[in-house]
């Protein structure tokens, strides 16, 4: 009793409790994190394949994925419970599912053939199993599995090349022609408009360039059916573990490897060479394989654009809230209303960013400056630049509130100091209280650029889409395409997630974009914080 | 600042002087103008009576919304000697100093009465305009205040104000001003280095090199030294003196023993009252009131 008496008198319950609410949220975030982390930083690692022989006798041949212990099995023989294996099988052509479930008790034998093959490829997800004949049109060029594997490896190579091209074109120069086109006929167009008759003058020249422009569309797409030619040259046969072939050219695989002959280097290498790959390349088979670098860079050129806009403005309101504006009522009305403003649902920032940016002032651009591609909008759906000034409009309060923050601060001796000095409200607010706030400022942009970075369903709305044909910045005139609609990692984890007709093969997936995510947020913050921090030093015992 | 303004163009007397020139070309003659007719007032303290007036208050009455801060002041302040106002805390000795280059204007509900003439000019004129006047009134604050930036910005922020954009000019503005604060040995080999590296004594003088920079008429310190130790406090004092050979300096201070050192003239303020305003000697030796006697001596406050 006397003990918890002095248990309770001395504070230590109050103690215990704070540090373990303390504990507590460390441990759940610690947790996410380390969840997240483990399960994205897994999806790179090429993982054996292991053949099973069931007691059945089927045979199964799969990367081994997840292990459960299957309910209500304890019993006296099996006092820990069975336990069944997943297995990512593949080969979803022959087999219709990418993964398996298999009950530890029907394993009869598991072995690690040395000779099988993994292959990515751009259509069905991987295969495995083994490579027996490699074709040229239909002479053969080899067969049995090592030596097919030797002729079939450098040809991946080539075909790499090949892909590239066609990629180059269909990009870049189809692009670039189609632009012109396009440019060319909204000019006719708008000639049009105008009444002016199209066989004479400019109009005429106008049509010319666009019959040339076609004539070198043809040719470009003459080309691309040479090279899609050479990518079906070459074809390989495939033989899976139940002795299923698969005959289909090398053109459709991305990338083989036999993982049980790998060396752990050698798994590393290809480790890291997955982990770029993911950050670089596009995304495939609705966006469940492939890269993520699209939605990396949509994510990122959105924040950059929502920080230009969101700052000066944020910071503008607040100085005159702050320093300008007679303090009374009134000001203390508006102070609520944007912190209020701060609590909003995101959502609701979607819907006005759609009614207001989209149509209204989108529509109105459109009516001014496009009229000539009307009835296709422009700037009249959603896009890059209304969702970046949609998440400004729902992070601009935070910026007001933390720069407010950052100049209440200022000592007041700084700015009677620089007043008596014969400095005007203005040069005083320039030269010395400003900089000084700079601190609270970037504690503003910081926050801004975190509820941004992850914001989703407002995007959803104004200008984030599953699949962006271009990036909103290339080599075409204007160079950044604000119009462009773009793609963003949140939207992507939650496509990707739920919106993808393969769930399981998708998972990996999820997690790598949500660790890029989190590494994106981490990225931006750590910029902004480390420009605090200088500041900080520059105005070290500034006290703010 | 705007609502400071409009209450002073209502109650503000209008000047006497029906000069028409500006302020600066006032500065010119104010040498050899010694203002008797401020001083034969019955209700002005003028202790030196043969120097030159160069602030002179008038009937003064300050007020923080309704309460009255400052009663009825009226003290003439002569050229080029060093004053020094006393009092306890509360007394309206910082107030009035601030009033002195209109730092008040910037406080919300603050309302003034009366005149302060600075060079026979009222300040408080609405066309006055309250930088220039800050340019000609200097103030260095008690709490130590350089700038989050190098010394030689610190000092070159007053001209840069003033348009002088040549880095020569600035230079040797620079150089003046900190020899005249008594600084330059100290940090002319630091001086593009932050101005918050330097020790207390030293960032005060930066302070007043600052202010000195900008070529004042009238330095006003509030409590110059209350954050200094005896070495660096003295060493402002030695700086006062030389200051005083070329303008006019009014101080604050908390440290009786630095007001009968450092000042020619002593105003004892109570209660936003000047009780007694006159030769530091006769105040600190002689007072002619009971209750100056009582502070000075130490009977309380």
């Amino acid at each position: 009793m006397a003990f918890l008496k002095r248990f309770f008198a001395s504070g230590s319950l109050f103690i215990w409790l704070s540090g373990g609410a303390l504990a507590c949220s460390l441990l759940l975030i610690g947790g996410l994190l380390s969840l997240i982390f483990i399960n994205g930083m897994g999806y790179f690692w090429p993982k054996d394949l292991v053949q099973l022989t069931l007691n059945d006798g089927t045979q199964v041949l799969g990367e081994m994925v997840d292990t459960q212990r299957i309910p209500e099995t304890v019993t006296t023989a099996f006092p820990e419970g069975q336990t069944r294996i997943q297995l990512k099988v593949g080969n979803r052509d022959l087999y219709g599912l990418d993964f398996r479930w298999v009950d530890e008790e029907d394993i009869a034998q598991q072995t690690l053939p040395q000779d099988v093959v993994a292959f990515e490829r751009r259509e069905w997800g991987n295969f495995y199993g083994w490579i027996t004949e490699v074709w040229d049109g239909d002479t053969r060029l080899a067969k049995g599995r090592d030596q097919a594997w030797n002729v079939f490896y450098p040809f991946l190579e080539q075909t790499e090349a090949i892909h590239q091209e066609i990629h180059h074109i269909e990009r870049d120069v189809i692009g670039a022609i189609n632009h012109d086109i396009e440019q060319a006929r909204l000019n006719l167009k708008e000639l049009e408009l105008n009444g002016k008759n199209l066989s004479e003058g400019s109009a005429a020249s106008l049509q010319e360039d666009i019959q040339t422009r076609e004539a070198a569309y043809q040719k470009q797409t003459q080309r691309l059916v040479g090279l899609y030619e050479q990518l079906n040259r070459y074809r390989v046969t495939l033989i899976d573990v139940e002795g299923k072939e698969k005959t289909f050219p090398v053109g459709g695989i991305v990338k083989a490897w036999r993982p049980n002959q790998m060396s752990v280097w050698a798994k590393i290498w290809m480790y890291a060479e997955n982990f770029w790959g993911v950050l670089t390349e596009e995304p495939r088979e609705a966006n469940t394989e492939g890269g993520i670098f699209p939605a990396i860079f949509g994510t990122v050129m959105m924040v950059l654009i929502m920080s230009i806009v969101v700052v000066p403005f944020g910071v503008l309101a607040a100085v005159y809230l702050k320093e300008y504006a007679r303090q009374g009522l009134l000001t203390r009305l508006i102070r609520i209303a944007v912190n209020n403003l701060a609590g909003v649902p995101s959502i609701v920032f979607g819907v006005f960013g759609l009614g207001f940016f989209v149509y209204a002032v989108g529509g109105s651009i459109d009516q001014l400056f496009f009229s000539a591609s009307l009835p296709n909008p422009t700037f009249g759906t959603g896009g890059l630049l209304w969702a970046s000034l949609t998440l400004a409009l729902m992070t601009v309060p935070v910026v007001i509130v933390a720069t407010e923050e950052g100049l209440s601060a200022v000592p007041r001796e700084y700015r009677e100091g620089s007043l008596g000095l014969g400095a005007t409200k203005l040069e005083s607010l320039i030269r010395v209280v400003l900089p000084c706030a700079m601190p609270g400022i970037l504690t503003g942009l910081i926050l801004a650029v975190s509820r941004a970075t992850g914001e989703v369903a407002p995007l959803m709305l104004t200008g984030v889409v599953k699949l962006a044909p271009a990036l909103p910045v290339d080599s075409l005139f204007p160079y950044v395409h604000l119009d462009r609609k773009f793609m963003h990692l949140g939207f992507h984890i939650y496509d990707v997630g739920f919106q993808s007709p393969n769930v399981e093969a998708a998972k990996p997936m999820v997690y790598v974009t949500t660790l890029i995510l989190v590494l994106v947020v981490l990225l931006l913050n750590m910029t902004a914080i480390a420009l605090r921090t200088r500041m900080r030093k520059r105005y070290a015992g500034a006290s703010v | 600042m705007e609502i400071g303004q409009n209450s002073i163009e209502k109650s503000v007397s209008p000047a006497k002087t029906t000069n028409a020139k500006s302020l600066r070309l006032v500065v010119e003659t104010r040498q050899t103008n010694p203002v008797k007719t401020f001083s034969d007032s019955q209700t002005t303290h003028s202790p030196l009576t043969d120097v030159p007036a160069k602030i002179v208050i008038r009937d003064m009455n300050f007020f923080y919304g309704t309460v009255q801060a400052l009663k009825d002041v009226n003290m003439t302040v002569p050229a080029n000697k060093v004053t020094a106002f006393i009092g306890p805390s509360g007394c309206g000795k910082s107030t009035l100093l601030r009033c002195l280059n209109r730092l008040n204007d910037l406080v919300d509900g603050t309302r003034i009465e009366g005149t302060i003439l600075l060079d026979e000019e009222n300040i408080y004129r609405p066309e006055v305009d309250a930088t220039d006047l800050r340019t000609r009134v200097g103030m260095v604050f008690q709490k130590i205040n350089p700038f989050p930036k190098t010394v030689w910005q610190n000092v070159a922020y007053g001209p840069q104000l003033q348009k002088i954009r040549k880095r020569a000019i600035l230079d040797d503005i620079v150089e003046t001003s900190l020899q005249r604060a008594g600084l330059w040995e100290e940090v002319k080999d630091r001086l593009h280095a932050s101005a918050l590296g330097l020790s207390g004594g030293q960032q005060q003088r930066l302070c007043i090199a600052r202010a000195l920079a900008v070529n004042p008429e009238v330095l006003l310190l509030d409590e110059p030294c209350s954050a200094l130790d005896p070495i660096s406090t003295g060493r402002i004092e030695e700086l006062l003196h030389t200051l005083k050979e070329r303008l006019t300096v009014v101080i604050v201070t908390h440290n009786m023993q630095q007001a009968a050192r450092v000042s020619d003239l002593t105003g004892f303020f109570l209660l936003g009252e000047l009780i007694e305003f006159d030769d530091t000697k006769k105040i600190f030796t002689n007072p002619g009131d009971s209750r100056t006697e009582d502070y000075v001596t130490g009977r309380f406050g």
